[in-house]
């Protein structure tokens, strides 16, 4: 990173954490589920935009985690610290079996993405019918005081959640920083490039797909533990729904898959433009259910097909910031 | 002292098309080994049983006296056999210089030693120059020593070449084979080459083995072979009674 | 569950997966000759199924007389979504296509929600109501006749591809493009022709399935899923495995919305789909990709 963008960086990373000393809370919500996209999103961006396997039921790894952490808090009364190692573990698993599934049966490209959606309806519509989690109904987790921050919870004010997704999402992009430059990264790349080729090199391709594959759904399982905690209930028809699995998509892909910076540029734009549209609308009295997927749509094919790397590459060349 | 690659019986079947049939040679250590043929002879499919990417119906294949019939691409490598594919293969989205990293890492096991290992390797090519291009902006022939240089950073005992000269002008099919040469001689890299440029052939080659419809029909100095009554056969057809 | 009635809704599941295997050769189609995998078909079934209503609300128009405008408005917006969309993709990686049509797919079902909102709309004509009886068989007379109205389209289909020109034509870009274009070919013509007619099937497996279903914008990724579905356990590329992967789909649902509970028949199809994609992923009647 050259000094240019190391400054920028270090003068985003300053505002974002003094955000909440000026913003109201709809702003510091907005801001929440911005950074919540833009963590996920390069938690999905792991795989696709490093190891290249085109993910399309992501949803499944967000769902998974936020039920196991909350279904172990609602039963048992554990903690969210305990209970985010659980649905690490189990997203792990989930993620070991269909890529091992996957790639034990040389299932790539569409056709992965394909397993990857049925997988996730599967599960979908497995929790609708799973009364001990509370099937279609829901469930819900109950909710202490809002004032103060109770740590060991994992509860307080909107403020507290706002650092925590804050704190993740700098973590993974730290985390993917130095999983580019290493071993990994150069191996993911590789594999993404030329598979046969890669394997000539003494790549262990199978073994490399899958720890992208369990990376992957491990930090998304985290993802899943931050929104069950953060909105404390949880439906399968909203959290596993396969346009959950597009909207997690959509920042990588309109920011630039396989960058770092890609899937934060992307969460951020559509979630700003997206709101700025809504708010519009309702300027006129109007509230339109479909606007703002419409919206996701055109923009996701407006980059699709003129940007096919995203938009990051692009600004980062025009601002002189990529090396 | 055994040689570095030997193939017993090798045969490979494809749903009744016998590509390679009961195939057996040797590589001495150090040496430069030829494999020529006519088109379709089964020279991809020998390498290819070689390199892992294909497991033999019969036969053994024993590399520094291990079998590794059988064995996975990756584990070859590991092994100690490079090769190189006849329709280059090279990671377009990379750079010259992180495409040999990628070769380099199958031995040093942190990046900055792999960094310096590739850029030495790029020099002994002749492409250090280029070390910051996308490998996607090369020429041909930078391509095909793209290729052997990603072979060569993983330090293989054994490189096998398949028709790395097509497509080469004939300075730089020269170019080309003064590198091998210094490498055999130099670090004694053992080399096993697919080639139809006979200029290469000649020139490199201590040991020629003639591949016809999947059966060695002649092998032996390159002077016998190019005078065998067999290999002038399936290369130039009978002679005719006129 | 007595045997008729376990007969009675495998009769009903056998003819209303002839109506889903209509949908999935418009996609076997799409996909076998363009090789593009349209993530947005059912979204236009959907699309057709809103025209039936609006049609049907505005001029009594019964669906089996909507068909043919639908059909052929399909046609020529399949045509211009080809060729003018989809056409310069097709060089592109794969999962540039895949996410193009994703995009069509979202603006479809969004669209949709828009222009009619979340809640369910249907057709009312007379003869849904009716049943043919068979001793102790009830046949609905709806279900029947789309049924034969999809197995009708399957045979037109069928034979535009053995016997006209244009048909071969198109059988021939989808075994050796470079041979096509060789011999002289439109190929992006046919191609986008190709595209059409996959389009036209799709909007009369709508209008047909409108007289079955009450539907709303959700069931666009719902059909899109089933499609692929259908396909993938009858065989990617293969006419006649889309037919017969409808009909199991179809009749497998209506077992398991019996034998379990009727909100979980989806879950079965999800199963099949990832059992076929890991056992047997060219499908039943499919050759290898």
């Amino acid at each position: 990173m050259n000094r240019r963008a190391a400054l920028l960086l270090g003068l985003l990373g300053v505002a974002l954490v003094l955000l909440p000393m000026f913003a109201n809370s709809y702003v510091l919500s907005v801001a929440t589920l911005i950074l919540f996209f833009a963590f996920t999103g390069q938690a999905w961006n792991v795989m696709m935009g490093f190891a290249g396997q085109l993910s399309l039921g992501h949803s499944l790894y967000v769902g998974v985690g936020a039920y196991a952490a909350a279904g172990l808090f609602f039963h048992y009364g554990i903690g969210v610290w305990a209970g985010v190692w659980l649905a690490i573990a189990v997203c792990v698993a989930v993620g070991a079996v269909i890529g091992f599934l996957a790639f034990r049966f040389g299932i790539s490209g569409v056709y992965f993405a394909l397993l990857t959606i049925a997988f996730a309806e599967f599960t979908r519509i497995g929790f609708d019918h799973l009364q001990w989690l509370g099937g279609s109904g829901g469930l819900f987790l109950r909710v202490a005081q809002r004032d103060q921050i109770d740590l060991a919870n994992f509860r307080g004010p909107p403020a507290m959640y706002y650092y925590a997704i804050l704190a993740l999402t700098a973590g993974a992009l730290g985390l993917c920083s130095w999983l580019l430059k290493s071993r990994a990264g150069y191996y993911w790349q590789a594999i993404r490039e030329n598979e046969e080729a890669a394997q000539a090199l003494g790549i262990n391709t199978f073994r490399w797909k899958m720890l992208a594959v369990m990376i992957s759904s491990a930090m998304t399982a985290v993802a899943g533990v931050f929104y069950a905690f953060y909105y404390n209930n949880l439906f399968p028809e909203q959290i596993f729904h396969i346009s959950r699995s597009i909207e997690i998509i959509l920042g990588p892909i309109i920011g630039g898959i396989g960058t770092l910076f890609g899937p934060i540029l992307g969460a951020a734009m559509l979630t700003l433009l997206a709101d700025g549209i809504t708010e519009l609308l309702a300027a006129f009295g109007l509230e339109i259910p479909g606007v703002k997927q419409v919206f996701y749509g055109i923009v996701l094919l407006v980059v699709v097909m003129f940007l096919p790397n995203g938009i990051w590459p692009t600004i980062a060349r025009r601002l002189g910031l990529a090396k | 002292m055994t040689a570095l690659l030997e193939v017993s019986g090798a045969s490979k079947s494809f749903r009744g098309l016998k590509a390679v049939q009961n195939a057996s040679f040797e590589v001495a250590r150090g040496a430069i080994v030829g494999l020529i043929g006519p088109n379709g002879a089964g020279k991809t499919t020998l390498f290819n049983l070689i390199a892992g990417v294909l497991a033999p119906d019969a036969g053994s294949i024993r590399f520094d006296g291990a079998p590794i019939a059988g064995l996975r691409a990756d584990q070859v490598c590991a092994a100690g056999i490079g090769r190189t594919f006849q329709i280059v293969k090279p990671f377009a989205g990379l750079s010259v210089l992180d495409n040999v990293v990628v070769g380099a890492l199958a031995r040093s096991k942190n990046v900055s030693a792999a960094r310096a290992h590739a850029t030495s390797v790029l020099e002994k090519l002749g492409l250090a120059h280029k070390r910051d291009m996308p490998a996607s902006s090369l020429t041909l022939p930078d391509r095909k020593r793209l290729e052997v240089a990603r072979a060569l950073a993983t330090r293989p005992s054994l490189l096998l070449l398949d028709e790395v000269m097509a497509g080469l002008r004939p300075t730089e099919c020269d170019q080309m084979v003064a590198v091998f040469r210094e490498l055999n001689r130099a670090e004694g890299l053992t080399i096993l080459l697919i080639e139809h440029v006979m200029r290469a052939v000649m020139a490199l080659a201590g040991q020629i083995v003639v591949l016809h419809h999947g059966e060695i029909i002649a092998r032996g100095l390159p002077s016998e072979v190019v005078r065998d009554a067999a290999v002038l056969e399936c290369y130039l057809g009978e002679e005719a009674e006129i | 569950m007595t045997w008729d009635l376990a007969v009675n809704v495998l009769i009903s599941g056998f003819l209303t997966g002839m109506v889903y295997g209509l949908m999935a050769l418009g996609l076997s189609v799409i996909f076998g000759v363009v090789r593009v995998v349209n993530f947005a078909h059912g979204e236009m079934m959907t699309i057709a199924m809103y025209a039936c209503v609006v049609l049907f609300a505005a001029f009594k128009l019964d669906p089996f007389l909507a068909v043919l405008p639908v059909a052929a408005a399909f046609f020529i917006f399949g045509y211009a979504l080809q060729a003018g969309l989809i056409n310069p993709f097709i060089t592109r990686p794969e999962h540039s296509q895949f996410m193009l049509l994703v995009a069509v797919a979202i603006i479809m079902v969004n669209g949709l929600l828009m222009i009619f909102g979340p809640d369910a709309r249907n057709i009312q004509v007379a003869y849904q109501l009716e049943s043919f009886e068979l001793g102790s068989l009830l046949i609905d007379k709806a279900r029947l006749y789309a049924a034969g109205v999809a197995v009708l389209t399957a045979g037109l289909l069928f034979a535009f591809f053995r016997l006209t020109l244009t048909g071969k034509a198109i059988r021939a870009c989808a075994d050796n493009h470079l041979g096509a274009l060789v011999v002289g070919l439109n190929v992006k013509h046919l191609y986008a022709l190709t595209f059409g007619v996959g389009a036209a099937c799709v909007a009369v497996a709508g209008c047909m399935m409108v007289l079955l279903v009450d539907v709303t914008p959700s069931l666009g990724p719902a059909y899109t899923l089933l499609a692929f579905v259908t396909v993938i356990v009858g065989g990617l590329g293969s006419m006649p495995g889309a037919l017969v992967g409808g009909i199991l789909i179809g009749v497998s649902e209506a077992l398991a919305g019996l034998l379990f509970a009727p909100s979980a028949k989806s879950m079965f199809s999800f199963g099949l789909l990832i059992l076929v994609l890991l056992l047997r992923p060219q499908g039943l009647l499919g050759k290898r990709a």
